[in-house]
């Protein structure tokens, strides 16, 4: 613990000194959730460690499940959240990916479930420094993901997750993604808002389905060819919902807390000729390069890609109107796709039809592998000269890989 | 704690899975099935892992349960269990849902889904200490994926994968031993049961659902399909199991071992290998080291209830 006392904020908040783990802590105690089920794993712990201190402290009135395996635990938020309670599960990397067949499962029984991913890279080789490759890997499972980039974000976005979760025409599992360290340990200012509020902002409400002896349902049906498709499709319109809810959410919680973000953010975009675009923490340094790099003459500017499923297209297609190039930076690699970068194979994707900005792949920090702010300023360089050459970039530039 | 399951008649009439599900004619899941919630009554929730019971009673948009009901996957059913069991506890602390009336948590699951791929969920549940009645129908192989061998498959049983060939002759270990396994967790009770002896299994459900703590009740089910018997004999070849001693109806309850159907004079294995297609190939010395196995195993839990609970093979029985 460090000693710093928590300050009243304007608004009836209090400020706390708190790391993305510990704030998703403070949310999900705010939030008086039932069930809490975790299995250990770097960088995720201090989350539950948190929780568990929580519970037996008596600030959280849960059921703290110390699980065996990562299936496990999200079997046990899945079973929790099927009769009623408000119910939640952190972990990163290997932990993730070994859940990966409950996350299909959680989002296909419409469970309103709700996870925070400290983002770590996968074995092999075994490291357990932060990228992306975890998150990216369980894009498909049918889980609304938010890529959040400060504690505070991490906090204000657990506080939506649930509202938006539990949303009667949504009915979704959220995931709740931070870089592992960069986020998930470094300790920033963060006002949270306590009990009352956050329970006012998204109150308990079972707006599910549940496992109820006096009105017996039979949930996990087998399903044939002829039923199985329009129950998918479902799925398809929960995420288009999810999609406008998100949207809501995102004003209502601007409204009553005086704070926002944008399902994409911009930074000096409006003018810019080239941007590039980040998920996550590198969203602090690239706005830093940004300043620089106007300095220097060039047109820079910089988004932030913060809700990634249901993918945000209008947002992101208006944010980029003005662009001649765009950079898009992943932390995960998709091995012998071309590009090979997955977010850009994704904003190439969904912007071609409306958009003539040319996209430059980037591949970065793989493995927690530093991009410092001067690595910026000469990606704007690069895409300063694809922009004046009128290039069309097709294959991904791998920055910073040793030959 | 008094329980009310003496004789036959005392085990209630309400049916709570429907009939018109799609198991084998002659299956005794159905049947273990019918007893289990019998005893368990309508203020139960059940889990049930990938398998025949799964797939036969819910065929979308059909369901047999009267109950509430849920399958989520193969190997995770006591996890989710579990966490019904936790979310319950949290709400009625909560007074968010009525704790007057004990909710049942039931987990029901074959022996793929609890010997082999269930079993690290099966373990961190017991460890754990939930409330939660587990019920295996063990049918000694991967039924429902068309007669694979599971680490329940015992002895000189043929599978598909484990075949009768020229250098193989189908499954060459013992089977595991999944009650000593629930025990060694130090849960308040664990049994085995089995179709042919109702009242004994019907009892065992009724103190698996009051116990504070996991229980675990360990099902023989003859299949049909799989051992290859006609579908009438499924309850006979039950019972001669139990006199044979290839199964042994016990339970541990307060720390203590009994055997709950006692066999004094056993019946040689062969009167129920032979029944069954799948040990049809076995020879006359292969049957001999059958029996010599389930000699050591009669001789140990006779040792470990401190009585001649089963008693010696009589050739002319």
């Amino acid at each position: 613990m460090i000693g710093v006392a928590p300050k009243e904020t304007s608004r009836g908040g209090l400020l706390k000194a708190l790391s993305a783990n510990e704030a998703v802590a403070e949310a999900v105690k705010d939030l008086d959730v039932d069930v809490i089920a975790a299995y250990p794993i770097t960088p995720q712990t201090t989350v539950v460690e948190k929780l568990a201190e929580y519970v037996a402290n008596g600030l959280l009135d849960a059921e703290f499940v110390p699980v065996e395996s990562e299936h496990s635990a999200l079997s046990v938020v899945l079973g929790a959240s099927a009769v009623g309670a408000r119910s939640f599960t952190a972990t990163s990397s290997q932990g993730l990916i070994y859940m990966h067949e409950m996350l299909h499962i959680a989002s296909g029984l419409r469970l309103p479930i709700v996870m925070s991913v400290a983002m770590r890279a996968l074995s092999a080789p075994i490291s357990i420094w932060n990228d992306h490759s975890d998150v990216m890997n369980v894009r498909d499972s049918g889980w609304i993901i938010y890529f959040v980039s400060s504690a505070q974000e991490a906090y204000d976005t657990t506080l939506m997750a649930y509202r938006l979760a539990e949303d009667p025409s949504v009915l979704l599992p959220v995931m709740v993604a931070y870089d592992g360290f960069i986020a998930s340990h470094t300790i920033e200012p963060v006002s949270v808002e306590g009990r009352d509020a956050a329970l006012d902002f998204a109150p308990k409400r079972v707006t599910w389905e549940t496992l109820d002896p006096k009105n017996p349902v039979t949930m996990g049906a087998i399903t044939s060819p002829d039923y199985y498709y329009e129950i998918k499709y479902q799925q398809v319109d929960a995420m288009k919902k999810a999609l406008e809810r998100a949207r809501d959410v995102e004003r209502e919680f601007g409204n009553r807390f005086g704070r926002g973000y944008g399902l994409v953010e911009g930074y000096m975009v409006e003018d810019a000729e080239a941007a590039l675009l980040v998920t996550a923490s590198y969203w602090d340094n690239v706005r830093i390069a940004v300043d620089l790099a106007r300095k220097k003459g060039l047109k820079a500017g910089a988004l932030k890609l913060r809700l990634y499923r249901p993918f945000p297209r209008e947002e992101l297609l208006d944010s980029i109107k003005n662009l001649k190039v765009l950079g898009v930076i992943d932390r995960a690699i998709s091995y012998g796709a071309t590009p090979s970068g997955p977010l850009a194979v994704e904003i190439i994707a969904a912007i071609r039809e409306r958009s003539n900005v040319a996209v430059q792949s980037i591949v970065a920090g793989i493995g927690q592998r530093t991009v410092y702010i001067e690595d910026y300023l000469k990606l704007f360089e690069r895409l300063k000269e694809i922009g004046d050459r009128g290039e069309r970039p097709d294959t991904t530039l791998f920055y910073g890989v040793r030959a | 704690m008094s329980f009310k399951i003496r004789t036959i008649r005392d085990i209630p009439r309400e049916e709570l899975i429907a009939g018109g599900h799609n198991l084998c004619a002659g299956c005794t899941a159905g049947t273990i099935v019918r007893h289990l919630l019998k005893v368990a009554g309508r203020n139960t929730i059940v889990v049930t892992a990938t398998g025949c019971v799964e797939v036969s009673t819910t065929p979308y948009p059909y369901t047999s349960w009267h109950v509430p009901w849920i399958h989520v996957a193969f190997e995770n059913a006591a996890a989710v269990a579990a966490g019904i069991e936790s979310g319950i506890k949290a709400l009625a602390r909560k007074g968010l849902v009525d704790s007057k009336e004990r909710i049942n948590v039931i987990a029901l699951a074959g022996d793929g889904g609890t010997f082999d791929i269930g079993f690290q969920a099966l373990s961190g549940m017991l460890e754990r200490g939930h409330r939660v009645l587990y019920v295996v129908y063990d049918n000694e192989a991967y039924m429902n994926t068309g007669i694979q061998r599971s680490s329940a498959t015992p002895p000189g049983a043929w599978t598909t994968t484990t075949p009768v060939g020229s250098r193989l002759r189908g499954e060459h270990r013992p089977k595991k031993s999944l009650i000593d396994i629930a025990i060694a967790h130090r849960i308040p009770y664990a049994a085995s049961a089995n179709p042919a002896y109702p009242v004994d299994m019907a009892r065992k459900f009724e103190k698996g659902l009051s116990v504070e703590g996991p229980a675990l009740v360990h099902v023989l089910m003859p299949c049909t399909t799989g051992w290859k018997f006609e579908p009438r004999y499924g309850i006979r070849i039950a019972r001669l199991a139990v006199e044979t001693g290839m199964w042994i109806n016990w339970e541990y309850e307060n720390g203590a071992l009994r055997v709950t159907v006692k066999v004094p004079r056993r019946k040689p294995v062969e009167a129920y290998l032979r029944m069954q297609g799948r040990f049809s190939h076995l020879t006359k010395e292969e049957i001999e080291e059958i029996q010599r196995m389930v000699d050591l195993e009669v001789e140990r839990v006779n040792k470990l209830v401190g009585e001649t609970a089963i008693g010696p093979v009589v050739r002319d029985y």
